[in-house]
């Protein structure tokens, strides 16, 4: 990659920086623009991209529309919210695993491995499929290149969560400037003119995941007082719910086990999506399905939608109220609410965060779009262009480490601003030990096992001395990301001491740069396999117009030697044709061009003479 | 190494009774200039140190806009640090014994001792008022140099810490 392109000059010939958001259901890719932050279309005019990758049997990969269409054709080859399974194990997500039409590979405790076809591919991999896509509508809009990108993030992701995601960022060969968190961004969306000073709250419902977040305005400054949420929790989960419903009681209908047909299943899934959006607006609804000749039919009235899903809306109001809490908040004081996320459409969820915060939530905003807005806006202050606003996030989740008897203690507790640093002094227990083992831990639980193992961190080769007498410093610093870095110093020397990172989750930092390497190769492939396809358009162009000439007068007119060597020159482009290499096909073209010249020049010359004879 | 002094980063005399909004005020100005936002066309250098510096500063913002970890981080540098007991201070023994008492028994079932047990919690959530209130005038007797108070300070500091655990330890079972 060329650094000069990403060396900015001022003005508009910076290169542009990008906002992304990466979303369960659907991604967007924003920019600033003199007037403020836009949503870029697509080459189909659509603003959002739905998050599904189809890989086809010949391994052509197809993101967004075209890829949700095949999960009714061919869904074991479809991947739709992959970001439920980014910087997670098997383990984590073993429950939705069954409904989703994939296979998931064996040996994907670390990182989950999805079978498409003869290959598989990470969670990281998938979503750059679709950051790739983003990327490109933005450089075919902005005309061109684009590097750089904000990617916003659930504010509850956890460290693994958050570096799968800016290694996707790396595989589709964006510079991961900032992992914004979302609702963040959004109230950077809203907050752009609005409001001066207050406090507001940002209830988050999106397609997989669930954050609440309440932030102090002043003056430009966003400063978030605490987050809270749920990643496992959204959209998704009612979509899950009433497909659970709909796969039983078309089962009991038809006679058939519905749950074994991947392709019905997913019809059945899009039948219950298009009856939940309707019932946001209606107060009944009939979910409808045809399936190979068959048909099914169940009215559902928005009532009845409401039992079904008041548990999975009540789950979202705990972490609400922790929230107030540790911003140290009641809800009177909370002056806006702010909703974001598709699911937040839903009248239910809409009176529950009424009758909690007491206040009625803003929607002016699309709640699909109001994100990536804010994703656009952090990249603006990144560059430079948006000079008086500034995000001061906090991370969701306390940092720890395990000490004696499985119990952690804590170093960074949650909702510390970021970045956020810490440090501790290890040594060691017995007499000559050369190595301490550290794990670091992400959650609010008391016990190691209860809380999310982050790495183990050896530090190594330390002196033999006496139980006690090494002193190591360890300094942990999540940064403004929200991730992790450690470094250590012997404290004695002052030396800066060596350290082995043991990634519990997630891909090691080889893995993503084989997979960034093939990522090249693959958009090599592409540029290589354009380059011939035109050079055969071309070489067609010529073969059929040396066919047609042989019967006119002008090839009459050339000596055997001219028409052998025309022949010649036929023959080698016809065997370099299948060579797939677009060089030789063109030097082959440019052959039979040169064979071709006084043929050319003659025929030329008969048609002036045709038109000369005319006389027009 | 020693660490930069947190008051002095702030511009700001040691002192434990302090003008919070006077401190925001300094740790927003401070923000603008040392966020790693301000440093993403730097060198690399430089953007590590921003990241270094940001880092210090909501550290130390966090430690100082709260009067107990203010507290606690004063007494830490002048040697006094108020570590956790597991020894209950003897005039809370036995609210420590009530309350264990009532959370054995609603914890087994006991749901009939789930009022007491509210009572108890409430007591407690007093006490840790009471213990609020008295930091703040021996905070004052502090910075006036009174030289008994920075002890005084100390015994309270780990009192609180007692109560505040008692009342983490209720929360769980009361929240189940």
């Amino acid at each position: 990659m060329s650094e000069f392109l990403d060396i900015d000059f001022g003005g508009s010939n910076a290169a542009p920086v990008v906002g992304i958001d990466l979303g369960t259901t659907n991604s967007l890719v924003a920019f600033m623009d003199l007037t403020g932050p836009k949503v870029i279309p697509g080459a189909d005019g659509e603003r959002l991209v739905p998050s599904v990758v189809y890989r086809s049997p010949s391994s052509e990969i197809m993101v967004g529309s075209a890829a949700r269409r095949m999960l009714i054709d061919d869904p074991s080859r479809t991947v739709y919210s992959a970001k439920r399974l980014m910087g997670r194990g098997v383990a984590d997500v073993a429950d939705e695993l069954k409904l989703f039409p994939y296979r998931i590979a064996p040996h994907s405790e670390s990182v989950i491995q999805l079978e498409l076809g003869e290959r598989t591919f990470t969670p990281p991999e998938i979503s750059a499929f679709i950051l790739t896509q983003l990327k490109e509508n933005a450089e075919a809009f902005l005309g061109r290149p684009v590097r750089q990108a904000v990617i916003t993030v659930p504010a509850y992701f956890n460290d693994a969560q958050r570096q799968a995601t800016k290694d996707a960022g790396r595989i589709a060969g964006l510079e991961v400037l900032r992992l914004v968190n979302e609702p963040t961004a959004a109230a950077l969306a809203y907050g752009l003119d609005k409001r001066k000073d207050g406090i507001v709250a940002v209830y988050d419902l999106g397609g997989g995941t669930f954050d609440i977040s309440i932030l102090k305005l002043h003056e430009g400054i966003f400063e978030v007082l605490a987050t809270n949420g749920d990643t496992h929790l959204g959209g998704d989960d009612i979509d899950n719910l009433l497909l659970r419903i709909a796969i039983e009681d078309v089962g009991s209908e038809w006679g058939i086990d519905a749950s074994h047909d991947g392709s019905l299943v997913q019809t059945l899934r899009r039948a219950v999506i298009d009856a939940k959006e309707r019932l946001s607006f209606a107060p009944r609804t009939t979910i409808e399905l045809q399936y190979r000749e068959r048909a099914y039919r169940r009215e559902i009235t928005r009532e009845q939608f409401e039992s079904l899903i008041r548990d999975i809306v009540d789950r979202t109001l705990q972490p609400c109220r922790n929230c107030l809490k540790d911003a140290a908040v009641t809800p009177e004081q909370i002056d806006e609410v702010v909703m974001v996320g598709g699911s937040t459409r839903i009248p239910l969820v809409r009176q529950s965060v009424e009758t909690l915060f007491r206040a009625r939530p803003h929607t002016e905003l699309n709640p699909d779009e109001v994100v990536a807005l804010g994703a656009a806006v952090q990249a603006g202050i990144l560059t430079g262009a948006v000079e008086d606003k500034l995000l001061l996030d906090v991370t969701p989740l306390s940092l720890g480490i395990e000490t004696m008897g499985g119990v952690v203690s804590t170093l960074i507790p949650r909702n510390s601003t970021i970045p956020a640093s810490a440090g501790e002094v290890f040594t060691t227990a017995v007499d000559g030990q050369r190595n301490v083992l550290i794990h670091v831990l992400q959650g609010e639980r008391e016990l190691a096992k209860d809380c999310r193992s982050l790495a183990r961190f050896d530090l190594k080769d330390i002196e033999p001395l006496p139980a006690g007498a090494a002193r190591i410093e360890v300094r942990f610093l999540i940064d403004a990301n929200g991730i992790l870095s450690v470094t250590a110093r012997d404290v004695r020397t002052g030396k800066e001491h060596s350290i082995e990172v043991k990634p519990s989750y997630g891909l090691t930092d080889e893995q993503v740069e084989a997979m960034i390497e093939e990522s090249y190769e693959r958009a090599e492939e592409d540029v290589r396999e354009r380059m011939v396809r035109e050079a055969l358009v071309e070489a067609d162009a010529i073969l059929a117009a040396v066919e047609k000439s042989r019967q006119s007068e002008a090839y009459g007119q050339m000596t055997p030697a001219e028409q052998t060597a025309i022949d010649q020159a036929v023959n080698e482009l016809l065997m370099a044709y299948h060579s797939g290499n677009h060089e030789l096909i063109r030097a082959h073209i440019e052959k039979l061009n040169q064979a071709t010249l006084r043929l050319a020049e003659l025929m030329m010359d008969s048609a002036l003479g045709t038109l000369k004879g005319t006389r027009i | 190494m020693n660490a930069p002094e947190y008051f002095e980063l702030f511009g700001l005399e040691p002192k434990l009774c302090l003008d919070v909004r006077d401190l925001e005020q300094r740790f927003y100005a401070l923000s603008r200039k040392l966020h790693p936002d301000r440093f993403l066309r730097a060198t690399p250098a430089e953007r590590e140190q921003s990241n270094q510096a940001s880092a210090l500063l909501n550290d130390a913002y966090r430690t100082l806009r709260n009067p107990v970890t203010r507290a606690e981080y004063v007494l830490k540098r002048s040697g006094l640090e108020a570590a956790e007991s597991k020894q209950a201070p003897p005039e809370l023994l036995e609210r420590v014994f009530e309350l264990n008492e009532l959370l054995e028994e609603v914890a087994s079932g006991g749901e009939e001792a789930r009022p007491r047990l509210d009572a108890a919690w409430r007591r407690l959530r007093d006490l840790l008022g009471e213990a609020d209130v008295a930091l703040e005038s021996l905070s004052a007797r502090y910075d006036a140099r009174d030289g008994a108070a920075a002890g005084e300070i100390r015994a309270l500091l780990i009192r609180r810490r007692y109560i505040t655990n008692l009342l983490a330890q209720a929360d769980r079972v009361l929240v189940s």
